[in-house]
């Protein structure tokens, strides 16, 4: 049986993007000092979307200065007025969401179905939560009067690239800090279009600053002498790189990088529903998630079974324009993402997994990987360890519930692990030994403001969402 | 009858303990522990590299079983260790003025709060999951909680300014949560943290739960921090310049890291130590209904 759908595109139209963008410091948008651009192009289409500006070290230093000056009268503010800026904030979000995920979409080739329904809505509720602690840090279980840390230099990843501005900046602000915030190379423009939703919220110059650019950007943002905390999310090589840069120096870090998550389907588990959670955790957002369940570590006995029904089901994912309703899987982010992709694919192939994909027509131009099962995977091999960050399955199997444990804990990285099975003390004897920060049983790419999100081992420290959240940018 | 010669004192070897056993240095090094005077207290081991590497294997084969151990097992344990302490107050008094310099009556006051701070941390073991955990009301049909859990292998450089209370301090939140530690001893005055060892091993600490090592603090820090077998760095011990270095160090693998800062050991600990060493988890399942129709996803 097959299905035939309609082209349903969401229109374009809603959003209006300008042909160049400049930085946003002090409240002000400006160009970069030296004048330097770089486009940003929509991966479905490698249509060029707009010029932004390529912040130097004179940029970030005028970012921070920015805050700098900001940062005390923002933290002097009764915390219930601060509250105030952050609900404006989150409903200005509210009232631009499908403008925001249009623009998400194109920026970052997702299908409009993620950001319109996962993306949007869970950045306003990101505002809204941290709105409301603002006025209750006192209550907050870090001692009677905490104490904001100062100026927040934050980079984030192009995943997810308005979410990830509001894990950052939301609880930064509550907690009275002030922000230069820098958003990744290939997904500036939604954080661009923040800084417009400040100023229509009214808030004080200076309080958030946005400086674009590539990794030279982030770099300068991270080492500057005048910044008392750093964020990052993105990748645990680049996340090494910035716990050496912040040695020996008082800033207090915070990081969020990558995982390897396993996602463990007992012979008990309901195949079908399981079989979304597989399909969930690894082709959501194209799998370019740092807390996918990219090992799906399957029980022997129901192998087979469980193969069948992920096939079948990956036969009916629909993969092309990111902005029709209808669209499962969108673009990969980059030329330079796909290529990492395609290269540990062919690498899974040389080292002897078997390589299956659904019958699936890619489009012509932009950035495409079919989605994709490895089977045959040992943890020796290269797919099983490395973080891929795309629509790539390993899938090994296991016997016994402790060589489950020892497989799907088996790896540097501690973000994220699946449990499916409907016996009660399974679930929570596994997950008490999973070494993971989220551990999804029988759901899998759940998020929420108030559930805290972070990793183990080398998937960075920390934790961003919930209460837990507001004390990495505290001074406690 | 000729008078009996004065009795001759037996004097301590002082070892490591690793694995909850008291070996000597594998490198069969010593260094002279002298008091404030320049008078010869004892030889301490002088541990290296290797005895570093094989405490971070103790620990690791220790985490397992300690990590697992209820929170109330661990909480006695700790209480026990105080108990043991207090038995040898004398002891530790005469160590601690001799190895630190201070007057018996401040001697004294030290070894007491350490004994009250194990009574501290004993009473946090199953209380701190309470603090620092809960669940979280999430905008779906899912059940949601965060717990904290330890975060495994913790290396620890103990003060250089508090011998023992120092010591305890650093190593206790460590441990009541599930930790298990290797710690390098205050450099110049190791005897207590070597004689704390005895007092461990009696206590019901599991063996490879707290390693101690005696040597120099830069030389033990390095491996340490470099061990990729090693969760976390507690720098106390290391002053502006070793921090750095071996902050860099612990770059490598990711370990969560304590910076030294100005402390005073005899104020109310809070709960930062144990905060530093515990790690999030959150698990959600789906609450479902209970519809006629049987599926509760």
């Amino acid at each position: 049986m097959g299905f035939d759908y309609a082209p349903a595109p969401e229109s374009r139209a809603i959003v209006d993007i300008a042909p160049s963008y400049g930085l946003f410091i002090d409240g002000e948008f400006r160009e970069a000092a030296d004048g330097k651009v770089f486009k940003t192009v929509a991966p479905a289409t490698e249509e060029v979307l707009s010029e932004v500006a390529q912040a130097g070290e004179e940029d970030v230093d005028a970012a921070v200065a920015a805050a700098r000056r900001a940062f005390a009268s923002w933290s002097a503010l009764p915390g219930a007025e601060r509250g105030k800026y952050l609900f404006r904030i989150a409903r200005v979000l509210q009232e631009r969401s499908r403008e925001l995920a249009v623009l998400e979409t194109l920026d970052n080739g997702k299908p409009i179905k993620e950001t319109r329904d996962v993306d949007l809505p869970q950045v306003a509720a990101h505002f809204f939560y941290y709105a409301g602690w603002a006025d209750k840090l006192a209550h907050a279980g870090y001692g009677p009067s905490p104490r904001p840390l100062g100026v927040a230099g934050q980079v984030i990843p192009w995943n997810f690239p308005l979410l990830m501005l509001a894990w950052k900046i939301a609880p930064a602000l509550a907690t009275g800090n002030t922000v230069v915030l820098k958003p990744a190379e290939t997904t500036p423009l939604s954080a661009l279009f923040f800084a417009d939703v400040c100023r229509r919220a009214g808030l004080p110059k200076g309080v958030v600053n946005i400086v674009t650019g590539d990794g030279r950007t982030g770099a300068a943002l991270v080492a500057h002498p005048d910044v008392n905390k750093v964020a990052f999310t993105g990748s645990t090589g680049v996340g090494k790189q910035i716990a050496r840069t912040v040695a020996g120096t008082s800033k207090k870090l915070t990081l969020e990088l990558g995982g390897k998550g396993a996602n463990i389907v007992f012979d008990d588990a309901p195949v079908d529903q399981a079989v979304e959670g597989i399909v969930n955790g690894i082709f959501f957002n194209q799998g370019q998630v740092c807390c996918a369940g990219s090992r799906l570590l399957v029980q022997e006995s129901v192998r087979d079974e469980v193969l069948d029904a992920l096939k079948r089901r990956l036969g009916t994912l629909r993969l092309g324009d990111p902005l029709d309703k209808n669209t499962d899987i969108g673009a990969i982010n980059s030329a330079e993402q796909l290529a990492r992709i395609t290269a540990l694919a062919e690498t899974g192939e040389a080292e002897g997994a078997e390589r299956w994909s659904p019958a699936c027509e890619l489009p012509s131009s932009g950035y495409w990987f079919a989605p994709t099962l490895f089977t045959g995977v040992s943890q020796a091999h290269t797919i099983a360890r490395d973080e891929i960050f795309g629509p790539v399955l390993s899938v090994l199997t296991f016997r016994t519930p402790d060589e489950a444990v020892a497989k799907a804990n088996n790896t540097p990285y501690g973000l994220s692990a699946g449990i499916w099975t409907e016996k009660g003390s399974r679930i929570l004897a596994m997950a008490s030994k999973l070494r993971a920060g989220v551990v999804w049983a029988n759901t899998f790419n759940k998020f929420d403001p108030t559930s805290p999100f972070g990793g183990y081992k080398e998937s960075g420290f920390g934790r961003e969402g919930g209460r837990h959240g507001l004390e990495a940018y505290l001074d406690v | 009858m000729s008078e009996r010669p004065e009795r001759l004192a037996v004097l301590k070897t002082y070892k490591l303990f690793v694995g909850g056993k008291f070996p000597r240095s594998e490198s069969g090094r010593v260094y002279e522990v002298t008091d404030s005077k320049g008078r010869l207290l004892a030889n301490a081991p002088l541990a290296s590299r290797k005895d570093a590497r094989d405490a971070v294997g103790a620990a690791r084969k220790a985490f397992g079983g300690w990590s697992g151990a209820t929170a109330y097992n661990r909480g006695q344990v700790l209480y026990r260790v105080a108990e043991m302490l207090e038995g040898r107050r004398e002891q530790f008094t005469a160590e601690v003025a001799a190895g630190s310099g201070i007057s018996r009556a401040k001697a004294a006051a030290e070894v007491d709060a350490a004994i009250d701070r194990w009574v501290w941390y004993a009473g946090w073991s199953d209380k701190i999951a309470q603090v620092a955990g809960g669940a979280n009301p999430v905008a779906g049909p899912f059940f949601n909680l965060s717990t904290p859990e330890p975060t495994g292998v913790v290396a620890v450089l103990a003060p250089q300014d508090s011998a023992l209370l120092g010591l305890v301090s650093v190593v206790a939140p460590a441990i009541v949560t599930g930790n298990t530690v290797v710690v390098a001893a205050n450099e110049k005055a190791p005897l207590p943290a070597l004689s704390l060892a005895e007092v461990l091993a009696t206590s019901d600490v599991p063996g490879g739960v707290v390693n101690v090592l005696s040597g120099r603090t830069a030389e033990l820090g390095a491996p340490l921090a470099a061990h990729q077998d090693v969760n976390a760095i507690d720098l106390a011990g290391a002053d502006a310049e070793l921090a750095k270095e071996l902050q860099i160090a612990a770059a490598d693998n990711l370990k969560r890291v304590v910076r030294p800062r100005a402390e005073r050991w005899t104020t109310d600990p809070g709960t930062d130590r144990m905060l530093a060493f515990l790690e999030t988890k959150t698990v959600w399942h789906p609450t479902g209904s209970l519809g006629a129709s049987g599926s509760a996803y």
